[in-house]
């Protein structure tokens, strides 16, 4: 447990879930990564599977609380970001 | 505004029926029905399986349907999305649109589901004698939703 830290739940979808072989996982974060695109730094700072999966080479989505986000979305404690491939359905 | 997601299928007929019943109002209901075709991008599709976001699909769906209905006079809308295990010839979306006049109609089914498209989070993956595959994401797709900002359609 770190002091200045927020609770950030993360989920992950289709070729996403799968690299990971990881549905959702609940992080705590320092209150300095305060964006959508600081959370995928530090994820894809852990290596492996993560660089892969989240690495800036792949065609990456983003959503924030259930909404499409970008790299500079503002994120708050308790808040959730996703993270999957360009969408196919329809 | 109806919107589902859904392993089931659903019957086309009774989908519109439900949505203009008892509506004098509605002069024109436009139907999209997209199924599964069994070949893709050169590989013959035996089956797939479609993928969502819980929660976050509805939301998007729902926040699409309100994008039509600032733009075009609708009288209602209905969104089915099915997900799970799906095999050629079946239904996999329905979008349906009811207005006075024809035009608002066409007009909103065609920008629903180009926006479906792009914004709403399904994933494809496919089974093909190659094995299974994530489907990509079309250019194409891109292009036909981006056409609904690049001119003057509609009342936006």
């Amino acid at each position: 447990m770190c002091m200045n830290c927020m609770k950030i739940h993360l989920r992950f979808f289709a070729s996403v879930r799968e690299t990971l072989e990881l549905g959702s996982e609940t992080i705590d974060v320092p209150e300095q990564l305060n964006s959508v695109g600081s959370v995928r730094q530090f994820l894809i700072e852990r290596g492996g599977v993560w660089a892969t999966a989240l690495g800036e080479q792949r065609a990456l989505r983003m959503a924030y609380n259930q909404q499409m986000a970008n790299a500079d979305t503002h994120i708050a404690d308790g808040g959730e970001i996703a993270f999957f491939p360009p969408v196919t359905g329809g | 505004m109806t919107i589902r997601v859904q392993s089931e299928d659903f019957d086309l007929a009774h989908e519109i029926a439900a949505l203009r019943l008892s509506n004098p109002k509605i002069g024109a209901v436009v139907s999209f029905l997209g199924t599964v075709r069994d070949m893709n991008d050169g590989a013959s599709v035996s089956e797939m399986e479609l993928e969502h976001y819980p929660g976050m699909t509805e939301k998007a769906l729902e926040e699409i349907v309100l994008q039509a209905q600032a733009r075009w006079e609708v009288v209602d809308a209905l969104v089915i999305h099915r997900v799970g295990p799906l095999k050629p010839l079946d239904q996999i979306v329905l979008v349906a649109v009811a207005s006075a006049h024809r035009g608002e109609a066409f007009a909103a089914c065609e920008f629903i589901i180009d926006y479906l498209k792009t914004q709403a989070p399904f994933w494809k993956k496919e089974q093909t004698p190659q094995g299974a595959r994530w489907v990509d994401a079309r250019v194409a797709d891109d292009v036909a939703m981006n056409k609904w900002n690049d001119n003057k359609m509609g009342k936006a």
